[in-house]
């Protein structure tokens, strides 16, 4: 295990129901204990390529025509997403997709049974989860369906961290949600990453957030990775403004003002 | 009309309810598969009449009653399985219609298999009930609707017991709520697509021998889906208490039109009457009573 890489993703090309490119060449590597962010705009290709990482592009009749994605050792698409999930890579789904008629304990619950887990590890794991997001324990018997967005969100990882996982992987966790619950979630996972050594992949429109939040970050616009750099470096540059905006040349460095409220932690 | 007999009027309708319950273990088929796998599995009718046949060959050929029930589950689940590892599973991810027209295709195979294993003849089941109606303070009931009833109600309980606690019944629920979340979460939707075909064989098999008691093990018997239809349009197509509702409001509705209806349309209304209260619960209600109504919050 001299390769350092947890997971690599080369040339990575993909397709809607053989007709709608969605990416044509995107490239990184995530190295254990990392945290990544993966930038762009609207429709640029971030959730697509994080569905090909847990080879759900299938089952949303997309398919991968170029390119290789290895987890671990592993060749993704030729994976079933289960294997994948057992292997240690998890993803949250874009719009956290909590199964809204089990409550949340039973949606956590139905993390670790996704992982194989047995009884007394999953009472362990929910113990964790938890302490993770106390806010989950008093509506661990609420359906999760009646939950703000915030404790969904909450939810959705708890369910992903049950199945222990060497990488999560978050597709906007931050949308829709309060700063302040951002700010409360990034910490925790934050915390998860420096004492677990869980390595994160996360993709945001929002940079500012996501910055913030990695160690480093690539950016992809129209299916291609155009830049990637350590997040210190990326924010320095304004250009990173305009590419999550999806303007080609930036203007001069003013134009910080459009999204005044996610600047201001 | 002269007269409100209260005592007929209850009659009918506990006479409609029980074999309402009828129509509910048929339907209740459907809404497990249709939860799991969104198909609706117009092959039921052919599952049921395969395990009533498949049930009473096996009896009459001097096997016992409750071996018999065994064997037959076993192949019910062994053909459920067949079923969605041949047909339904290439076919994942194509439009709803395209499902359903398999699973159409598939009941002509399911009659066509059974009428080649044994044979056209009309078979007569007796489950050793009596179906002589029996006096409860003026009401008569008969006895084998009370047993169908009772036995559809063991059926549910075993059922919700098991969806409700056990780590597969989980995983039914989760996949039914939201199938792209239960496979990014990593359940494996292959076994649970196969232990519900299994129930699904189950309740065909309980089904097959209340109705196959009731009318005869015949080839018609795979038409009580047309029956289950109204009631699925009623209760909605992926609710299980909607499902039991819908029976047992069919059932009733039916009798009591043909009673108190049927003079005025020259009778004969009970065979049609479910099909209209449908089509107007589909203008009213297109969900059906019970129909999802996404849990969301305000």
């Amino acid at each position: 295990m001299s390769d350092p890489s947890l997971l690599a993703v080369e040339g990575l090309k993909a397709t809607y129901v053989n007709a709608i490119t969605a990416l044509d060449g995107v490239g990184f590597t995530l190295a254990r204990g990392e945290i990544l962010a993966l930038l762009g705009a609207n429709g640029a290709g971030k959730t697509t390529t994080l569905k090909a990482l847990s080879n759900l592009l299938p089952a949303e009749r997309g398919q991968i025509t170029g390119g290789h994605i290895r987890f671990a050792g592993l060749d993704v698409t030729r994976t079933r997403p289960a294997d994948l999930v057992r292997a240690g890579l998890v993803q949250v789904l874009e719009g956290r997709h909590c199964f809204p008629s089990l409550t949340v304990e039973e949606n956590l619950v139905s993390g670790g049974l996704g992982r194989g887990a047995t009884r007394r590890e999953i009472a362990s794991d929910l113990d964790k989860v938890y302490a993770h997001f106390p806010r989950l324990t008093e509506k661990r018997r609420i359906l999760s369906g009646l939950t703000s967005g915030g404790e969904q969100q909450m939810t959705a990882i708890g369910r992903a961290l049950m199945s222990r996982p060497r990488l999560l992987v978050l597709d906007e966790p931050s949308m829709g949600l309060a700063p302040i619950v951002v700010q409360d979630i990034c910490r925790t996972l934050r915390r998860l990453n420096r004492e677990e050594g869980l390595s994160i992949l996360v993709a945001e429109q929002n940079a500012a957030v996501a910055l913030r939040f990695a160690h480093r970050a690539i950016v992809l616009e129209n299916g291609v990775t155009v830049l990637s750099g350590t997040a210190s470096d990326l924010k320095a540059r304004d250009d990173i403004k305009a590419f999550y905006l999806g303007h080609k040349a930036p203007g001069p460095s003013t134009s910080v003002a459009s999204s005044p409220p996610a600047f201001a932690g | 009309m002269e007269g409100f007999d209260g005592l007929f009027f209850l009659e009918v309708l506990v006479g409609g309810l029980l074999s309402g319950v009828m129509y509910s273990l048929v339907a209740i088929g459907f809404v497990l598969i249709y939860k799991t796998s969104g198909v609706l599995n117009f092959a039921q009718g052919a599952m049921l009449l395969f395990a009533a046949l498949t049930f009473v060959s096996l009896t009459e050929r001097g096997i016992s009653f409750p071996l018999a029930f065994a064997i037959t589950f076993a192949i019910m689940v062994v053909l459920g399985i067949t079923i969605e590892r041949t047909v339904l599973r290439p076919l994942t991810n194509r439009p709803p219609i395209t499902l359903f027209m398999a699973t159409l295709g598939l009941s002509y195979v399911i009659e066509g298999a059974a009428q080649l294993i044994w044979g056209t003849q009309v078979h007569g089941l007796d489950l050793g009930i009596e179906d002589v109606p029996f006096d409860v303070s003026g009401v008569f009931i008969s006895q084998f609707d009370l047993f169908a009833a009772a036995v559809a109600a063991t059926l549910v309980a075993v059922l919700s017991v098991f969806f409700r606690y056990t780590r597969i019944g989980l995983g039914f629920r989760a996949v039914a709520d939201d199938p792209f979340a239960a496979l990014a979460v990593g359940l494996r939707l292959p076994v649970i697509w196969a232990t519900v075909w299994a129930a699904a064989g189950l309740v065909a098999l309980v089904a097959g021998l209340l109705w196959g008691a009731r009318v005869g093990v015949q080839f018609s018997l795979s038409l009580v889906v047309l029956k289950a239809l109204p009631v699925l349009v009623l209760g909605g197509f992926d609710s299980i208490p909607g499902a039991i509702v819908g029976g047992l409001l069919i059932g009733a509705a039916e009798k009591l039109a043909e009673v108190y209806l049927g003079d005025y349309f020259g009778g004969g209304i009970e065979s049609w009457f479910a099909y209209v209260l449908a089509l107007v619960v589909l203008l009213v209600r297109p969900a059906g009573l019970f129909g999802q109504k996404r849990v969301e919050r305000v």
